[in-house]
């Protein structure tokens, strides 16, 4: 059979990073992939020598604009170990309610994204409808919806007020009951089930290594977690649980996200229990000549950063690993074998910043071929979706669900 | 100071051969070793169920640094390999050909510092643009921007 080319990207209109994916294609099964990165290479690391260490998360916050506090955080843990500081404790419950948040913003982000490429537009607006007050949080604690800038070498910037804890439980309060709807609902629906179950499987053997991380890797049943094996922030003061589900495919990781969702919203309500006020910075003159590393689980997975000083008041080398790194070249274990309409869903299921499908070509051999846009190519993963549905013959729990809620 | 078992075993089994250990905390530990033991060392820490976070690369006087940090999640442990990959043509031996987790991680530093990965199953460009000059590295010391 005749092998044609499918490039998919770099840039889609969406989301904020770009990627080039280059996939064989034989009828309509892929059998090779390629892929590039380094469109949007802002040479950050570079920057960052020339800032003092104080400037530095302000910086790194701009690194991501979803996960934007995961990167200040692992370079703070990074600065604290070159210099062998611990930061107050009221400062390790918030930065580990700031995480959490965030994490819980950036899940209900991706599962909106994945509901909106397989077809399900409600699914998408159900799951922005309760990212909105996680934003509104943001706003209460820092004045800002995205780039909150809590962090700093040594503590916070800014306290969480005794007054906000109420609005905050309030808040989660209510995202939690929509989270646990939506879970009962994913769960159960036979067409989800059919477009995820068994689609993109990463195995356990695969995923470690290729190196995956965060979702990806406790999607194929490995409780690989960075907040319990380097524990930061909080983390060691309270009871948490990781979440992992058996499997590798689309549907593992998308249970995974979901049920993060919840457990973050338990470690948040923990750690406004359990603090008391207290200081939230340490007064730090000077960062010594070292070197530190540092870590924090962003939503995607673990962030490390690598700082080495020598005495002035900024670092030498500044070394970066955002989990996508590690994640994105894992397509090549799970898109091979795949159709091509799952194929965006597959990419999209490791949540890489997505950008695959903005400008997508078709070309036979080297000739010039017809050209597919990337809604051409989400059009195929929908019309893909409401095959399904129609065999099936029956409205979907997801639906029946939006419907019921729609008419209370 | 309880020692990772790792480390312990990373002793007794290429003692000669490491250079020089620092043990900076409880959790992170730099292992200095030369570049030609690499592959043999870096292949135990990955049976020993380590996990490799990056590779990261320091431009210096003498040559580019290259750390390796192995993560051991059950021992709460980093180890962190030094190797230095001597000017005036750094070079390294690869991991990619036997662990995919550093095929990226090696182009990048490839691009970024110039160093050479030999035997790297795909020794393309990863990170910079296709306009690039060759042989011009952004994250060297002597990098004073590209020419107009």
């Amino acid at each position: 059979m005749k092998t044609v080319v499918i490039p998919l990207g770099p840039f889609h209109p969406l989301l904020e990073e770009a990627e080039y994916f280059k996939l064989y294609v034989e009828g309509e099964t892929v059998v090779d992939m390629d892929m590039r990165v380094g469109y949007m290479h802002r040479g950050i690391e570079k920057l960052s020598e020339s800032k003092t260490f104080d400037q530095v998360p302000f910086l790194v916050e701009r690194i991501c604009g979803i996960c934007s506090t995961s990167h200040p955080l692992a370079y703070v843990n990074a600065v604290e170990d070159l210099i062998g500081v611990e930061p107050p404790e009221r400062a390790k419950y918030i930065r580990t309610i700031i995480a959490e948040l965030e994490r819980i913003e950036s899940h209900l982000l991706w599962m909106g994204l994945a509901g909106h490429f397989i077809g399900y537009d409600t699914v998408f607006m159900w799951a922005w409808r309760y990212r909105e007050p996680v934003l509104d949080l943001f706003e209460l604690i820092s004045g800002n919806r995205n780039h909150y800038a809590m962090m700093k070498v040594g503590g916070l910037r800014r306290d969480i007020k005794e007054d906000d804890y109420p609005q905050i439980l309030t808040s989660l309060e209510e995202v939690k009951g929509g989270t646990e709807l939506f879970i009962g609902a994913v769960m159960d629906d036979p067409v989800i089930h059919a477009r995820t179950k068994g689609v993109g499987i990463l195995t356990p053997e695969d995923a470690v290594a290729y190196g995956t991380l965060g979702p990806t890797v406790r999607g194929s049943g490995i409780p690989d977690d960075i907040r319990r094996d380097d524990p930061y922030a909080a983390y060691d003061l309270i009871e948490w649980n990781i979440c992992t589900y058996e499997g590798g495919d689309v549907f593992a990781k998308t249970a995974v996200r979901l049920l993060e969702v919840v457990e973050s919203i338990n470690i948040i309500n923990r750690c406004i229990e359990q603090m008391r006020p207290g200081p939230i910075d340490l007064d730090l003159q000077n960062i010594p000549a070292g070197e530190g590393t540092g870590h924090a689980e962003a939503p995607r997975g673990e962030v490390f950063h690598y700082v080495r000083s020598d005495g002035s008041s900024r670092p030498v080398r500044h070394k970066i690993r955002a989990p996508s790194l590690m994640n994105i070249p894992s397509f090549k274990a799970t898109c091979i074998g795949e159709k091509v309409a799952d194929a965006a869903l597959i990419t999209a299921a490791v949540d890489p910043c997505y950008c695959c499908t903005e400008r997508t070509a078709a070309v036979e051999k080297g000739n010039e071929g017809e050209i597919i846009t990337g809604a051409q190519l989400v059009e195929m993963s929908r019309q893909k979706t409401a095959r399904i549905r129609n065999d099936l013959g029956e409205v979907p729990p997801v639906e029946k669900l939006v419907q019921r809620l729609i008419s209370q | 100071m309880a020692q990772p078992e790792a480390l312990n075993d990373l002793r007794a089994k290429f003692g000669d051969k490491i250079r020089r250990v620092e043990e900076k905390n409880d959790r992170r530990t730099y292992v200095n070793i030369a570049e030609g033991d690499l592959t043999d060392v870096a292949r135990y820490l990955c049976n020993k169920e380590g996990r490799l976070v990056t590779i990261t690369g320091i431009d210096t006087r003498s040559g580019v640094e290259l750390l390796y940090p192995f993560f051991f999640a059950d021992e709460h442990h980093l180890i962190t390999l030094k190797v230095m990959a001597r000017k005036p043509k750094p070079s390294v031996p690869s991991l990619a050909t036997w662990l995919p987790a550093a095929n990226w991680s090696e182009r990048e530093i490839q691009d970024l510092l110039g160093v050479t990965f030999t035997g790297h199953p795909d020794p393309r460009r990863l990170l910079l643009a296709d306009s690039w000059p060759e042989g011009v590295h952004p994250l060297r010391r002597d990098f004073k921007g590209l020419p107009e």
